[in-house]
């Protein structure tokens, strides 16, 4: 590859070069202002004392972000999202691999569960925000069915930090009204990595699975050595794809809970609005911005980084 | 079996492209996000000359505001249709945005008057709002002048004057008064126990403890969005400090560890011993129903509460629900006010005067305030046109001195609102006065 490339450099850029090039150039302009143009800006509002309605661009240093890490609703935040995503992740994994393998049977009527359960997708997050605000409301629906047999969830009002211990100016442990929020998230994300899981399967050869049966594998076997490691490339675009919805998640929150008694429900993207536009600290809120940046290129780079290799390969 | 891997794959595609979709039209539908696809929209535009010329509707007058809720826009086209009138020449566009209690409003407003595109006027409560956002940034033009021309200087309480000048420069014009330091309860509820409407902090817990007793919630709460907690704490504080040492604490003459600063922090906490449970699942308007359902029998609720009771709820005033002052305010009132001014920038500034002269009115807001609920800011409308409820606090207001709401931003700036609201989320559950008081100092000095 790489000496074809050097190679290909000395020669004079051919006509059909300048036309691909030509075809790009639109998009890249329009990326580079817009996407990264926007990030360097944010980024330098971020370094600024530019916390009142009245621009204010002198560099203010890493006082917006130490704030922040000192700030009890931005480590909440932090906290939220980190329990929000280990089990959003692992549910959407779990439920998603599971569905697929069953309706992977070749069952009858097929087609039907999959619609069932792909169906919740083509619902956008603020209405399954506003449904299940609803059904897990402590005092409606569901919840007095449950009341019968004496069982009272507080769902998302829930205060409770399981497992709790003081860390830094929060509570740290699991948020009990999270998990509110992750059934909701879990409930309309789980079609999409059912769907990817089922094609995943579809491409793995039947004679691999005889084979193993051959070998005296049983069925479960057969699934845990052959099959669930033949999807791991499925399960790795599963987790970037999930990583970086919940990451930056905003409209099922603010629908659904809002922030949250003691912010148990608060993440960075509510707390970033909040800031920016209504406590008009646009400093600050670039700087939560750019901390959410932060947190899903930690996901996102290493996937890239990983594909790459992929290709040289 | 290669024909339906083919398949697969491409429904997983779709789904992908499906995904994205669903996402964006997320945002779309969701009014909280508005103001965050504007700001995208006037960053883009903020190098362009055409948009920093100012009014980008094709209207002659935007009227941007947040009323969009049943009464409140039947007084807003009832105003515009009179205008329209009045001046069949200037086309009107009702630029209202809806959600959260203004909240996204404000939102979008930041934005647009942030990229030099101010609409013609905007609703803006008196106080804070106004003068330590948009005036002190100097995007605001003093109506003085205007008000010399129309005769305004002694149709609203000097208090109320003041609190929409700054430096002797009057900014807005204020159409309509709502009281927050007021209690609504549930009638039957009080009649079937026995109990009188309480006086003072002590007399409202002796009623609160004998309504738990009796398996009533006392107290109906909603802060899905905290204000309505700031709220009734804002209202603990005028009550304990009174009116002018109230203000001497947002003025910052008076310390957050002041002996009744911290009473009126434990009084808030003996209070929210009584509020229902699931406070935190419902709006304001979800709360005021545990009142009109018989479940609760108090709420605290600006008397924006009284249309929703008697419009929306279909209960009677006097028959069905009472109000009383919030304990220990007697003689004082929490103003909010909506009020309208001229923003710089704005090119036809002769027709939007028009407007505000209009609003300032005695016919413009005798229009406009039976129908939203509120009672008119002028001291001389006409008495007739309200309520019984109406009646009674157009006389409070009167007579009453006046306070300036922290809630909904008359006290202080947006910024220390915001930060207000966490710390009051926080002592909500936790119950900490002492992280309260240190939060809300903090808060000041880093104003």
């Amino acid at each position: 590859m790489i000496m074809a490339g050097k190679t290909a450099h000395k020669k004079r850029i051919t006509r059909d070069q300048w036309t691909a090039a030509a075809f790009l150039a639109p998009s890249l302009i329009l990326i580079a202002v817009f996407v990264y143009g926007f990030i360097s800006w944010t980024g330098y509002v971020s370094f600024s004392n530019w916390n009142t309605l009245t621009p204010d661009f002198s560099f203010a240093g890493l006082s917006n972000y130490l704030y922040l890490f000192r700030d009890f609703r931005f480590q909440a935040d932090l906290r939220n999202t980190l329990f929000f995503t280990l089990f959003f992740i692992g549910m959407v994994i779990v439920l998603g691999m599971g569905i697929a393998i069953l309706l992977d049977q070749k069952l009858k009527g097929e087609s039907i569960f999959r619609n069932i359960f792909l169906f919740p997708m083509a619902l956008s997050f603020v209405v399954t925000g506003v449904v299940w605000q609803w059904l897990l409301n402590p005092s409606t629906g569901f919840n007095q069915f449950l009341k019968v047999f004496g069982i009272q969830p507080r769902w998302y009002t829930d205060t409770n930090i399981l497992a709790g211990f003081q860390w830094g100016a929060i509570e740290f442990g699991l948020p009990v009204a999270i998990l509110a929020v992750v059934i909701a998230a879990v409930w309309q994300m789980t079609g999409f990595s059912l769907a990817m899981y089922l094609a995943g399967l579809r491409g793995i050869p039947d004679e691999l699975r005889e084979a193993a049966r051959v070998d005296g594998a049983s069925e479960g076997q057969v699934y845990r050595r052959v099959v669930i490691p033949m999807l791991m490339p499925i399960t790795v675009s599963v987790v970037i794809i999930m990583a970086h919805i919940s990451l930056k998640i905003f409209d099922l929150v603010y629908a659904m809970t809002g922030s949250g008694a003691n912010f148990v429900t608060d993440v960075p993207g509510v707390y970033m609005f909040e800031t920016t536009f209504r406590g008009n600290y646009y400093a600050q809120g670039a700087a939560i911005a750019i901390m959410m940046l932060v947190l899903v290129a930690v996901f996102i780079v290493p996937y890239l980084w990983y594909n790459r290799k992929g290709e040289n390969g | 079996m290669k024909k339906g891997m083919w398949w697969m794959g491409l429904l997983g595609l779709i789904l992908i492209i499906a995904a994205c979709g669903s996402g964006s039209s997320g945002t779309e539908e969701s009014g909280g996000e508005a103001g965050e696809q504007q700001s995208g929209e006037t960053k883009e535009s903020s190098g362009n000359e055409e948009a920093a010329a100012g009014n980008s509707s094709e209207a002659d007058l935007e009227i941007f505001s947040w009323w969009t809720g049943a009464g409140e826009e039947a007084g807003l086209n009832a105003l515009i249709d009179l205008f329209q009138e009045k001046h069949p020449d200037i086309t009107v566009e009702n630029a209202a945005v809806a959600g959260g209690a203004g909240t996204n409003a404000k939102a979008v407003l930041a934005t647009r008057m942030q990229g030099n595109d101010p609409p013609s006027t905007f609703q803006v409560h008196a106080g804070a709002e106004l003068n330590e956002s948009w005036v002190a940034a100097d995007k605001m033009e003093p109506l003085n002048d205007f008000y010399e021309e129309e005769g305004l200087m002694d149709k609203f309480p000097q208090e109320l004057i003041d609190m929409v000048s700054q430096n002797r420069n009057i900014y807005s014009v204020p159409v309509n008064i709502h009281r927050g330091n007021v209690i609504f309860y549930n009638m039957s509820v009080f009649e079937e126990h026995g109990l009188e409407p309480p006086k003072t902090f002590e007399e409202f817990m002796e009623v609160a403890d004998e309504l738990q007793a009796a398996g009533v919630t006392p107290l109906a709460l909603g802060d899905k969005e905290t204000w309505p907690a700031t709220q009734i704490f804002e209202n603990i504080l005028l009550g304990t400090l009174g009116p002018e040492d109230y203000q001497a604490l947002w003025d910052g003459d008076i310390a957050f560890d002041d002996e009744r600063v911290v009473e009126a922090a434990e009084t808030f906490k003996q209070m929210l011993g009584y509020v229902n449970e699931d406070h935190a699942s419902r709006n304001w308007q979800d709360s005021a129903q545990l009142v009109s359902e018989g479940k609760a029998a108090m709420i605290n609720m600006g008397d924006w509460a009284k249309g929703y009771f008697s419009n929306d709820l279909e209960m009677e005033v006097n028959e069905d629900f009472g109000y009383f002052t919030f304990p220990e305010t007697e003689g004082n009132f929490m103003v909010i006010s909506d009020t309208f001014g001229l923003p710089s920038g704005v090119e036809n500034e002769d027709q939007v005067k028009e407007f505000l002269a209009l609003l300032g009115s005695v016919e413009g807001q005798d229009t406009f305030n039976p129908l939203k609920g509120s009672i008119p800011a002028r001291v001389d409308a006409d008495e007739s046109n309200y309520d019984e409820y109406g009646t009674d606090t157009i006389e409070d207001f009167r007579e009453a001195s006046l306070a300036p709401s922290l809630a909904h931003g008359s006290a202080a700036s947006e910024g220390y609102l915001t930060k207000a609201n966490q710390a009051v989320n926080i002592f909500v559950t936790q119950g900490d006065t002492n992280r309260l008081l240190q939060s809300l100092e903090n808060a000041r000095s880093a104003q």
